[in-house]
């Protein structure tokens, strides 16, 4: 069995336990292995890289020197968390003078950065580990009515020349993993375009437009819910419809679901299993058309 | 002449400093084309925020403007800019390279500061809510394992995080 550190990051864990909760499931249950280490932090995303980007690499390294000293692999459910350490891995791997540069920093704790560990984000290793054909027959349910707007976050795929995930503007591999569900996956205006997830907290009015701009597309594309990948994402969206209601006066109620919850219902989990009660926006429309 | 100089001499200034940070690298490569703008989702929604404006006024010297009427902390972090730019300039780079200077000089917005407090004491910015911490077991979910403090203050000390002033500044 492959087995991967799992870092969760912060987000997860404080509040979306539906996300984890069917991650863990879906991916033991494909025979992925998950080991949780101690002493992992805050992985450095956006925010501290704002702060200062000497220290936020310092901590994405450290915590990847946690995994190489368990010699295993990284996986990232939060995209935020797959962009902040495999950006830092790539950067420190590829620039000898600033790997020289952060393990002098993280001598003062007594670690070192290697480089000698991959960060992989779930949605690779399910194409590394599991494969599509493969996946495709784990299927137990039926999604083939369910239409569904993908919706993989800026950091699955951008910075592209660091991140290496899949093509910045016209990418495939999400689409690939929810159609090997048996569901639609559709196109809708400005697909690829920021939830605006990032500015809430210093400009809410901002974050809030641009999530309506996402969920007004997507409604109007008649897609039957939004896929995410990212807990910031997942909030702005299904939180934000909330938020529009009573900014806008404006209601829509399009199910936001993760892909591993979809993944985790077409596996055949009890949908009781899931925490599902975490969604603002109720699924029942989903499940209905989950035969 | 004399303000001439002058006016060259700190828009030099402002821009070896940029180019020193780390991401700044690639500040004066910009030929100001525009396609950051016209592939920025922010720009579309609100006049407050033109990531062109924002390089051009850096290379111009303009370092108060730049840090203090509050546009760089308006950048969502999307990479677009960054991907579709002719020349190379790391855009979303640039800005985190602004933020930096403009943190360092004391411009904060509160935002930042709860972020920063949430690493230093708990090491995670965003806080466990005990509530879903205890639900945990239901779900069947492993119990949290403990973030590594102590190993993250010997490198936030090392870099001189810890040293920065977070005061409460108000939105600049």
């Amino acid at each position: 069995m492959t087995s991967y550190a799992l870092f969760l990051g912060c987000t997860i864990p404080a509040r979306q336990p539906n996300y984890e909760t069917s991650a863990r499931k879906a991916l033991t249950r494909l025979g992925i292995g998950l080991v949780d280490l101690d002493n992992m932090t805050c992985c450095a995303p956006p925010p501290l890289q704002s702060i200062d980007m000497e220290t936020s690499l310092a901590i994405a390294a450290h915590n990847i020197c946690l995994a190489e000293e368990a010699d295993l692999d990284i996986v990232t459910l939060c995209t935020g968390c797959f962009e902040s350490l495999a950006m830092a891995n790539n950067l420190l791997r590829e620039n000898p003078k600033l790997k020289a540069r952060v393990n002098k920093i993280l001598s003062n704790a007594g670690k070192e950065f290697k480089g000698t560990k991959e960060v992989k984000h779930y949605l690779r290793v399910l194409m590394d580990d599991v494969g599509l054909e493969r996946l495709k027959k784990n299927v137990v349910k039926d999604l083939n009515s369910l239409k569904v707007a993908s919706f993989s976050g800026c950091h699955l795929l951008r910075p592209s020349a660091l991140l290496k995930f899949d093509d910045p503007e016209r990418p495939h591999i999400f689409d690939d993993l929810i159609e090997a569900l048996g569901a639609k996956s559709i196109w809708y205006r400005n697909k690829l375009k920021c939830c605006g997830g990032l500015l809430r907290g210093y400009a809410d009015d901002v974050a809030l437009a641009i999530a309506r701009d996402k969920i007004v597309n997507t409604t109007k594309a008649g897609a039957d819910c939004i896929v995410t990948l990212c807990p910031f994402c997942f909030l702005t969206l299904d939180l934000g419809q909330m938020l529009i209601k009573s900014a806008y006066k404006e209601e829509y109620n399009i199910p936001v679901i993760h892909y591993s919850e979809l993944l985790s219902l077409a596996l055949g989990i009890d949908p009781k299993e899931l925490a599902l009660d975490f969604h603002k926006i109720r699924l029942d429309k989903v499940l209905s058309k989950i035969m | 002449m004399k303000h001439e100089k002058e006016q060259k001499t700190s828009a030099t200034s402002f821009s070896d400093e940029i180019r020193s940070q780390l991401g700044g690298e690639t500040i004066a490569l910009c030929y100001q084309c525009g396609t950051c703008a016209s592939s920025c989702p922010v720009a579309k929604t609100t006049e407050r925020y033109n990531p062109r404006d924002i390089i051009r006024l850096s290379l111009l010297g303009e370092k108060q403007e730049v840090l203090t009427s509050g546009a760089i902390w308006l950048c969502s972090s999307c990479y677009n800019c960054q991907e579709r730019c002719p020349q190379k300039v790391e855009i979303a780079d640039v800005i985190y390279a602004l933020r930096n200077i403009a943190i360092k000089e004391g411009h904060i917005p509160n935002i930042y500061s709860e972020f920063a407090t949430g690493l230093m004491n708990e090491g995670r910015i965003v806080p466990i809510s005990k509530f879903v911490e205890k639900k945990r077991p239901e779900y069947g979910l492993p119990p949290l394992r403990p973030a590594g403090l102590d190993t993250l203050k010997k490198i936030l000390a090392a870099t001189g995080f810890d040293k920065i002033q977070w005061k409460k500044e108000g939105t600049p």
